[in-house]
């Protein structure tokens, strides 16, 4: 800082080489010198900043939009009631196109540029599997919302947590019986082929076995497929239920020539809303799906039953009994994961709040905070329902809807118990080093 | 499923995709042979095409077969002004140069993209098709408007063909594209006919997309997939050959659905990839293409 006055009074001294870098390399002190003033009085007053990984552009744009208003309204609450630790919370949004690539940028940015405490919210797969490295690497928490089982199947890393959000795994697992049961004993698979599809892949078989039932058929899907019909004579003539969890914007198009396909004969359908989150289920085209079943992690319309909790969460985050916006009717929220973006906030706050977090240097203990939590109460922190946590695999489980399409509106039918999706950990991170 | 109806099935496949693809390929056919201006943006227009389909058919409303006529008759018109704008404002400016054209159109995508995701949305939007039919066979039904698309693309290329031949716009196309300092000095105001030449190339690619939205709907993500297939249609039936075009088209696109259907959809890009490969290398003009002069 000595030198700046040199540096710009270079008429009375003459410019060397030396003087003008000296000169520089002080300017450039000065500028970074505020920040790390500012830094230092951040633990007592400064937000707590969460970096969030949002889907703004890319394949997940609708989910990253609804993710995004999701979290607003949890934060909005959250500094309402006085914040974490007596701090505000401020969210930092980067875009991260839904590519795997870009992701692990963002997850740099937030570490060096933004410096948040944390990164939060990724919902892709490959984003979450792309990014997981460099969390890692550079010790920042990802608390991601994306229900795939690569957290709780120990291939990440111990800085990734997914509590807010049951994994692929334990929904398929606790939803299988109930497809034997009511669907049809013969069933073929028809998923996107990439990571998120291939949990299904990989699960539902033995799930739908111990059920009493098979899979004949598995026909995978590239994700930039436009056109489906080629695919539908894969389908065996015996199948009593096609199983179909596509993803991407060609699910309406599956669905119409689906049913050009089959007409008014075809087989049962059970699908995952994956397919339909964002959409709405009136869509022209859309018909052959009447009658039929779907999984949702929270459901899109309002329910008779619905909790307090359930009522309020809805009305903070703007969605109206149809899950659409309450502001544009067509705007269709992705009810059936976003809620997982609100009880993940919630419980960095508890986790936070238990580890006494001050700031960056506190972030293993953050960790560990969080791998002891084990059940999360019912209530407007957790307005989906109960749920348990394993710290183990650092992932959550709760109870999954099983809701049929009737009278243009989906309404529950069953409803899993925790305890239907649970199965044999296959990991510890809490053996991986800090 | 027996032999014959799946065999059936991946070619009607096959057709409707080639049908798409011949006029979207042509378009870029067109751009690249009369003006040698390689068009990366062209997916772009093509998308644009199908969301302003969408917008179009979303606010006349009624009977979807008047709102798609109207979509078919102007949504290519405002994509074809675009072009003529983004021709006369960017391309004329870079002087054509070959390099700093492409450098201008992959901005022009990355534009054009990021302002339909801005007004238009991250969603996919359906549009309904002009009729509903199911044709029903023995085996298995198929949608009638599929059917239609193939019609109504032949018929597309036949006009485009007896454009190209018997008329004076077509001679002076073709002549641009022979020569282009020859036509100039016989008074052929090759300036007008590149930014013509441009608007006609994005129209076709509009036309295409109106026509397949209604069984692919339209999503500002979708004009990756046609640009990369019209490129190997392109390079393998011979740059700026009508004929070329068409029936490079009708090879992939057939090829792509019997392999997808049969074998899987991967294996069917891996054989179009290697096939260009090996045109490049043997015929590097194309099938039906001239060598360069």
């Amino acid at each position: 800082m000595t030198d700046r006055q040199g540096f710009f009074d270079l008429s009375k001294k003459g410019i060397t080489r030396r003087t003008a870098l000296k000169g520089l390399v002080a300017t450039g002190s000065g500028l970074v010198a505020p920040g790390f003033v500012r830094y230092s009085q951040a633990q007592s007053s400064a937000p707590i900043k969460i970096g969030f990984q949002c889907h703004r552009t890319g394949i997940g744009a609708a989910y990253g939009r609804w993710y995004e208003k999701t979290t607003n309204a949890a934060i909005k609450l959250i500094n309402d009631a006085g914040g974490i630790n007596g701090r505000q919370v401020e969210i930092v949004i980067e875009d991260d196109g839904t590519d795997a690539g870009r992701g692990a940028e963002v997850v740099g940015k937030f570490a060096n540029q933004h410096k948040t405490d944390i990164v939060y919210g990724t919902l892709f797969s490959n984003v979450v599997i792309g990014s997981a490295p460099t969390a890692g690497e550079l010790k920042i928490p990802y608390y991601v919302v994306s229900e795939g089982y690569h957290v709780a199947s120990g291939k990440l890393n111990r800085y990734c947590l997914q509590p807010g959000i049951t994994d692929v795994r334990a929904q398929v697992t606790s939803v299988a019986p109930w497809i034997a049961a009511n669907a049809g004993k013969k069933v073929t698979m028809v998923f996107p082929d990439y990571a998120f599809g291939y949990d299904h892949r990989d699960y539902l078989p033995p799930a739908l076995k111990n059920a009493g039932a098979e899979v004949v058929a598995q026909i995978a899907i590239p994700p930039t497929e436009s056109s489906f019909t080629k695919y539908f004579p894969q389908i065996p003539a015996e199948t009593d239920v096609i199983y179909h969890v596509m993803v991407g914007p060609a699910v309406l198009t599956f669905v119409k020539e689906l049913g050009e396909f089959y007409g008014s004969n075809g087989p049962k359908l059970f699908g995952f809303i994956d397919s339909l989150e964002a959409v709405d289920v009136n869509s022209p085209g859309l018909e052959y799906l009447n009658g039929s079943h779907f999984w949702e992690g929270a459901p899109r319309y309002a329910q008779a039953d619905d909790s307090d909790a359930m009522k309020a969460y809805r009305a903070a985050v703007g969605i109206d009994d149809n899950g659409a916006s309450t502001s544009d009717a067509n705007d269709v929220s992705t009810a059936a994961h976003m809620f997982g973006c609100w009880e993940t906030l919630y419980v960095i706050k508890k986790a936070m709040e238990d580890s006494g977090y001050k700031g960056p240097e506190d972030r293993a203990k953050l960790i560990e905070a969080t791998e002891a939590l084990t059940e999360f109460a019912e209530g407007p922190e957790h307005p989906q329902g109960k749920k348990v946590f394993n710290g183990k695999i650092h992932q959550v489980f709760g109870s999954q809807n099983i809701s049929k399409l009737e009278g243009g509106k989906l309404t529950v039918v069953h409803k899993t118990s925790i305890e239907d999706g649970q199965y044999e950990p296959e990991a510890d991170y809490t053996t991986q080093a800090l | 499923m027996a032999f014959g109806p799946h065999l059936l099935l991946a070619v009607l496949e096959g057709l409707v995709t080639s049908a798409v693809l011949a006029l979207t390929a042509l378009g870029l056919s067109l751009v690249f042979g009369v003006m040698r201006v390689v068009n990366v943006a062209h997916g772009e227009l093509f998308m644009l095409g199908a969301v302003l389909a969408w917008a179009i058919t979303t606010s006349i409303g009624g009977n979807p077969a008047i709102g798609f006529i109207a979509a078919l008759l102007l949504a290519p018109l405002i994509v074809g002004a675009v072009a003529l704008a983004a021709e006369r404002l960017v391309l004329r400016k870079v002087n054509y140069d070959p390099e700093a054209t492409i450098v201008a159109t992959i901005g022009l995508l990355y534009i054009i993209q990021q302002l339909a995701l801005t007004f238009y949305g991250a969603d996919a939007r359906p549009v309904l098709p002009p009729f509903n039919v199911r044709i029903s066979l023995p085996w298995f039904g198929y949608s009638g408007y599929k059917l239609s698309i193939i019609a109504a693309s032949a018929l597309l290329l036949v006009i485009s063909w007896l454009v190209m031949t018997r008329t004076k716009a077509g001679l002076i196309m073709r002549a641009t594209q022979y020569d282009r300092e020859t036509a100039q000095a016989f008074g052929i105001p090759v300036d007008r006919v590149y930014a013509g030449v441009f608007a006609l190339g994005a129209m076709l690619a509009a036309i295409a997309a109106v026509l397949i939205v209604p069984i692919s709907q339209a999503h500002y993500l979708m004009g990756q997939d046609p640009l990369l297939l019209s490129f190997i249609v392109v390079i393998i039936g011979g740059l700026g050959s009508l004929r070329g075009t068409v029936v490079a088209a009708v090879l992939i696109g057939v090829s792509d659905g019997v392999i997808s259907v049969f074998f899987s959809p991967t294996l069917a890009k891996m054989i179009a990839t290697l096939l260009v490969a090996m045109v490049l290398v043997f015929r590097p003009q194309g099938l039906f293409g001239r060598t360069a002069r």
